[in-house]
C-alpha cells in the first residue's frame, strides 16, 4: 500500500507516496519525472538506470525507494553539482566533466545507455582519478552498450579524468 | 495539446510542478517547436513546401521523413539542406517525425536516410533556393545569375542585399518542383563531407533529451502484455486455456484487458502493472514442439523448401573438374535478436473514431498502416508520432508496442503507455533467421576463382505481428518480396570476379520456426561467414597471402579500394593463413574480410587472441574501412563504423538466441549475452570519401567485411575452421579438440 516517503534526490528532499517495495526507477520517473534514470531491463543487469546512492554507484531499477531513505540519491540531472560539491566549486558547471567529453568525443550513438555510463564513470573517477584503461575497462564492464560504443566511452573517460585533474578540457 | 493535472510535489518547502506535458512531449531544442498545423498526411511529396519552409527571422525548418536512430541523419540530413540552401547549420533545424507533419521518404532501414534521403532533401532546397533567387531578382531589382548567396543573405552586384526571411516572411512558397533547379557541384561543397557535430548529443547526455520511454500523457494508464514468457514456433502463437482473474485482485485498481489470445493488464500506477503482470494467471496451451537448438540446423536442412535458382552463369560444376583446388564446406548461424537496450515503448491514445500513437517506429507510415487495419480505422483517422527510443538496429518489437497499445487502449477506452519489459522485447523480437549455407569454390593453378556454388536454407522474414495474431486471430505470414532475405548476390560471387557462378535459395518455411525480421545487416554475416571463409580456404590452398589471393580476384576498384584501405590501417604483412601457429595457451591472428550489405563497400581486419584451454575469444583490435559513396559526414561514418565493428565482435563471439522445445529462452542480457567493456577491441574506421559518387549506405556494411575477417582469424591463428559461430568457448573447444 502506497505511503509517504521522503526521499532526498539531487540535494533535495521530496515527499513521494508509493509502496515500499517500489523501484526506486518508477519514483523517479513518474513522480520525479527526471529523465536520467531510465528503464532498460528491470533487473540490473544493464546500467540504464543507474544514480548515485551516497556516491555509489546503484541500479535504481531493483532498489525498493523504501531503501535510500535517509540516503543521498544522485541522478545525471544532479551530477555537475554533485562534482561541483566534491570539488568545492564556487560555481556549478552545465556539465560534468564526464558529460562534456562525451560530447568532445562524440561517443554518443542512440545514447540510451549513457545515463548509466556517464553515472559509472563518474563514479569510478572520483575514487580514481587517474585510471588506466584496464581499471576503466574493470570499472566499467557491468554496463552494457547495444550500439558498440564502448572505445569511444574508454575515449572520454581518459579525457574527462585529464581535464579533472587539470590537464586540457 | 492539454497539460496534465498532476500532483504538486513539496520539495523543501517549495511546490513544484511535477510535470509538463510540454516540456515532456516537444523538450528537444532541436526539434522544437512543431511548426505547422497538422494534415492527415503524408504532405504532397511534389511541393517544396512540404520539404522545408524558410521563417521571417531567417532561419529554416528542414522536414525529414526519416528517423535518428543515434547514426547522426537528422544532423546530416541538414548538412545537404544547408549546403544547397547556402545558410549555416545554426540557422537550420529539424522537427520528429510525424505522419500530420513530414513528408512520407519510405522506412528508415536498408541505411537509406542519406542515399535515399539525402537526393530528396537536396532537389527541395535547390527549388526552395531557385524560387528565392528569382524572388530577390525582383525585389533587388537585379538579374538572377549575378546574385550570390551567403549564410541565406542574398546579395546583387548592385550592392543591395536581402534575406531569405525578409523574402518570405513565415508564408509557404506555394511552389511545386521544377525539375529545373541546379544542384550545386560537390567541388563548391563547404558543408557536406565535413564532420559538423551531431546536434542530438549535448541534449542526450545532460539528461534533456526526451526519449520515448520518458513520454507521458494525461489521464493515461500504465498497461504491460501478458504472454508466455518466450515466444513459441510462429505458426503457434499463443492460445488461452484460461485466466484467472482473481490471482491480482489484491493490486489496487489493476485489471485484465482481453481481445482473443492478447492479454494485457492495466493500472493507474506503473509499478502495479508491471505486478498484476506477474501475478495475472494465464493458461496457455502447451505448443508443438520445437526442435530446439541443437536439432535446429538438421531441422532446417531437411525441410521442405521452396527453391530458387537467384543467379547463375557458366557451368559452375562444369568448372569444378580439372581445377587446382575445390573446397567445399557447411557453415551455421544461429538466430540472433534485436535487442534493443530500451525495451520498446508506445503510447496510444483511440477515439471511436480515430487514433494517436506515438513509439519509436522506424516507419512511421508503415506503421500507420498496420494500426488502421488492426483498429478498423481509416489510415487517414491514425496519427503516429516517433520518439526515439535506444537503437532498434531493425525490425524489433516497435510494430509489436504500437500496435499493442493501440489494442489495450481501445479496450481501456483510455490514453495507455505500454512499457515492454526486457522479456517481452527479448522473448518476442522478429529473430535475425538463423541460416545454413552450403559453399563449393574452386580456383586454378594461378590462384584465380573458377567456380563458385552457393546453397542457402533461411526463412523469410515474418509479416503478422504477435499483436495482431493474438488479437485477431490472424494467420501468421510471410513478408512479401525475397530480395533481401536470401542470398545476396552482391555478397556471394559479387565482390570477386567469378566466370562460373550459381546460387541457390532454399526457403524454409518460416511457421515452423520464430517470427523473423531485419537485424542490421541481415542475414549478411552469416552469407560473409560462410563466402569470406571459403575465399581465405582457396587462398590458403593456393599458398598465397589472404589480402593478395583477394586482390587477384577483384575487378572492381572499389572493392580493391576498401580492401587496400582495410589492410593498410592494419599494417597488412603479407603471409599465408594459418603459416605461424604457435603453440603457447594463448595464441594471436589475424584475418581479413571484405563485405556489403546494398550498395556499399566494406572492408575488415581483425585481430585476434584465442585460449586454446578456455575457449575464450578476444578481438583485439578491428580495422574497418567503408566505401559508401559521398560521405555527407565522415565523423558520423566513422562512429558508425565503430559500432559495426563492436556489434560483430559481440554476434560473432556471444550472440544466440536459445530455445527448448516449448520456446525461447533467451530473456534477459545473462541468457542473452552481449559483449562488454572488457571484452571490446580497439577499433580502427577508415572512410574512403568519394566527392564524385552518389551516397549509399553507411550503417551496415563493414559487419559483413568484419565477420570474415574475424572468421579467418581464428584460422590464422589456430589452423582450425570454425564452421558454426557464435565462436562461444565451448563450440571452440569443440572445434580444437577436433
Amino acid at each position: 500500500m502506497a505511503a509517504e516517503i521522503t526521499i532526498k534526490v539531487n540535494e533535495r528532499s521530496w515527499k513521494v507516496a508509493a509502496s515500499a517495495d517500489t523501484p526506486l526507477l518508477y519514483v523517479l520517473a513518474n513522480e520525479l519525472h527526471l529523465q536520467g534514470p531510465r528503464f532498460g531491463c528491470g533487473l540490473a543487469q544493464c546500467g540504464s538506470c543507474s544514480v548515485l546512492v551516497n556516491g555509489v554507484e546503484t541500479r535504481s531499477c531493483v532498489t525498493p525507494v523504501a531503501a535510500v531513505r535517509g540516503k543521498s540519491v544522485t541522478t545525471l540531472e544532479g551530477l555537475p553539482a554533485w562534482y561541483a560539491a566534491r570539488q568545492k566549486l564556487s560555481v556549478t558547471p552545465a556539465l560534468h566533466p564526464v558529460q562534456q567529453a562525451m560530447i568532445d568525443e562524440q561517443a554518443v550513438q542512440c545514447g540510451y545507455c549513457y545515463n548509466g555510463m556517464i553515472v559509472k564513470a563518474s563514479e569510478l573517477l572520483a575514487k580514481n582519478p587517474r585510471p588506466t584503461d584496464a581499471e576503466i575497462r574493470t570499472a566499467m564492464k557491468g554496463h552494457l552498450c547495444r550500439c558498440g560504443t564502448y572505445p569511444r566511452v574508454i575515449k572520454a573517460i581518459r579525457r574527462a579524468s585529464k581535464a579533472m585533474s587539470g590537464g586540457a578540457a | 495539446m492539454n497539460f496534465p493535472r498532476r500532483e504538486f510535489l513539496k520539495a523543501g518547502g517549495a511546490l513544484i510542478v511535477g510535470f509538463n506535458l510540454s516540456e515532456a512531449l516537444f523538450g528537444q531544442s532541436h526539434l522544437d517547436p512543431v511548426s505547422r498545423p497538422p494534415v492527415p498526411g503524408p504532405p504532397d511529396a511534389k511541393m517544396v513546401d512540404t520539404w522545408l519552409a524558410i521563417h521571417a527571422d531567417n532561419t529554416a525548418t528542414i522536414f525529414i521523413g526519416f528517423a535518428e536512430l543515434g547514426q547522426g541523419n537528422s544532423t546530416a540530413l541538414l548538412q545537404v539542406a544547408a549546403e544547397e540552401l547556402d545558410m549555416d547549420m545554426s540557422r537550420l533545424k529539424t522537427v520528429r517525425l510525424d505522419t500530420s507533419i513530414t513528408p512520407n521518404q519510405g522506412g528508415t532501414y536498408s541505411s537509406a536516410s542519406i542515399q535515399r534521403g539525402g537526393p530528396q532533401v537536396r532537389t527541395a532546397a535547390a527549388e526552395a533556393r531557385l524560387a528565392l533567387l528569382q524572388m530577390a531578382s525582383k525585389k533587388l531589382d537585379a538579374p538572377i545569375e549575378g546574385l550570390t548567396v551567403s549564410n541565406g543573405v542574398v546579395s546583387a552586384g548592385n550592392g543591395k542585399s536581402v534575406t531569405y526571411g525578409e523574402l518570405t516572411g513565415d508564408r509557404p512558397l506555394h511552389i511545386p518542383f521544377t525539375g529545373k533547379a541546379p544542384l550545386k557541384p560537390f567541388t563548391q561543397y563547404k558543408v557536406v563531407g565535413t564532420g559538423v557535430p551531431r546536434n542530438d548529443i549535448p541534449d542526450k547526455v545532460a539528461g534533456k533529451y526526451v526519449y520515448m520511454q520518458h513520454v507521458r500523457v494525461p489521464d493515461m494508464l500504465h498497461v504491460r502484455v501478458v504472454r508466455p514468457r518466450g515466444q513459441r514456433a510462429y505458426g503457434a502463437g499463443a492460445k488461452v486455456v484460461s485466466i484467472d482473474e482473481s490471482s491480482i485482485r489484491g493490486i489496487p485498481g489493476a485489471r485484465v484487458l482481453r481481445r482473443n489470445d492478447f492479454i494485457g493488464v492495466a493500472a493507474e500506477n506503473e509499478w502495479d502493472a508491471v505486478h498484476a503482470a506477474r501475478q495475472l494467471k494465464v493458461t496457455w496451451e502447451t505448443p508443438p514442439a520445437l526442435p530446439g537448438n541443437r536439432g535446429m540446423h538438421d531441422a532446417m536442412r531437411a525441410s521442405k523448401t521452396t527453391d530458387r535458382v537467384v543467379l547463375e552463369k557458366g557451368n559452375a560444376a562444369a568448372a569444378m573438374v580439372g581445377a587446382a583446388h575445390v573446397v567445399s564446406q557447411s557453415y551455421r548461424g544461429p538466430y540472433q535478436m534485436h535487442g534493443p537496450f530500451g525495451p520498446n515503448c508506445a503510447i496510444a491514445d483511440v477515439k471511436p473514431d480515430s487514433a494517436l500513437v506515438i513509439c519509436s517506429t522506424q516507419d512511421v507510415y508503415g506503421t500507420r498502416t498496420g494500426i488502421a487495419r488492426i483498429l478498423g480505422l481509416a489510415v487517414d483517422k491514425v496519427r503516429v508520432q516517433y520518439y526515439e527510443g535506444s537503437g532498434t538496429y531493425g525490425h524489433s518489437c516497435y510494430d509489436d508496442v504500437a500496435q499493442s497499445a493501440a489494442i489495450l487502449s481501445q479496450l481501456a477506452g483510455k490514453p495507455v503507455r505500454l512499457q515492454f519489459m526486457r522479456w517481452d522485447e527479448h522473448g518476442w523480437d522478429n529473430y535475425g533467421p538463423a541460416h545454413v549455407g552450403e559453399i563449393r569454390a574452386a580456383v586454378d593453378a594461378a590462384g584465380r576463382i573458377v567456380a563458385y556454388e552457393y546453397d542457402g536454407w533461411q526463412h523469410n522474414w515474418s509479416l503478422v505481428e504477435t499483436a495482431e495474431q493474438l488479437a485477431l486471430n490472424r494467420a501468421p505470414a510471410a513478408w512479401p518480396g525475397a530480395a533481401a532475405q536470401g542470398v545476396s548476390a552482391n555478397h556471394l560471387g559479387g565482390i570477386y570476379y567469378v566466370p562460373n557462378l550459381r546460387l541457390i535459395n532454399h526457403q524454409v518455411p518460416g511457421g515452423d520456426w520464430f517470427k523473423g525480421g531485419w537485424l542490421r545487416s541481415p542475414l549478411d554475416l552469416s552469407l560473409a561467414f560462410a563466402s569470406e571463409q571459403t575465399i581465405d580456404e582457396l587462398a590458403r590452398l593456393s599458398g598465397i597471402d589472404s589480402y593478395e589471393f583477394r586482390r587477384r580476384n577483384i575487378v572492381n576498384e572499389r572493392w580493391l579500394g576498401v580492401l587496400d584501405a582495410a589492410a593498410k590501417a592494419s599494417n597488412w604483412k603479407p603471409r599465408v593463413a594459418g603459416s605461424n601457429i604457435s603453440k603457447s595457451r594463448i595464441v594471436t591472428g589475424r584475418g581479413i574480410g571484405l563485405g556489403t550489405h546494398l550498395a556499399s563497400y566494406g572492408g575488415a581486419v581483425a585481430e585476434i587472441e584465442v585460449n586454446r584451454e578456455t575457449g575464450q575469444v578476444v578481438a583485439k583490435h578491428m580495422y574497418g574501412a567503408i566505401d559508401a559513396g559521398l560521405a555527407v559526414n565522415p565523423a558520423f561514418i566513422e562512429n558508425q563504423i565503430g559500432g559495426q565493428l563492436v556489434q560483430t565482435a559481440s554476434r560473432m563471439f556471444k550472440e544466440e538466441v536459445t530455445f527448448n522445445e516449448t520456446g525461447v529462452t533467451s530473456l534477459d542480457w545473462n541468457s542473452y549475452p552481449i559483449l562488454r567493456f572488457d571484452e571490446c577491441p580497439e577499433v580502427t574506421a577508415v572512410v574512403v570519401q568519394r566527392l564524385d559518387q552518389r551516397s549509399s549506405g553507411a550503417g551496415e556494411e563493414v559487419m559483413a567485411a568484419a565477420a570474415g575477417a574475424i572468421a579467418n582469424a581464428f584460422f590464422d591463428a589456430t589452423g582450425v575452421r570454425m564452421r558454426e559461430y557464435p565462436l562461444t568457448p565451448k563450440r571452440v573447444l569443440a572445434a580444437l579438440r577436433g
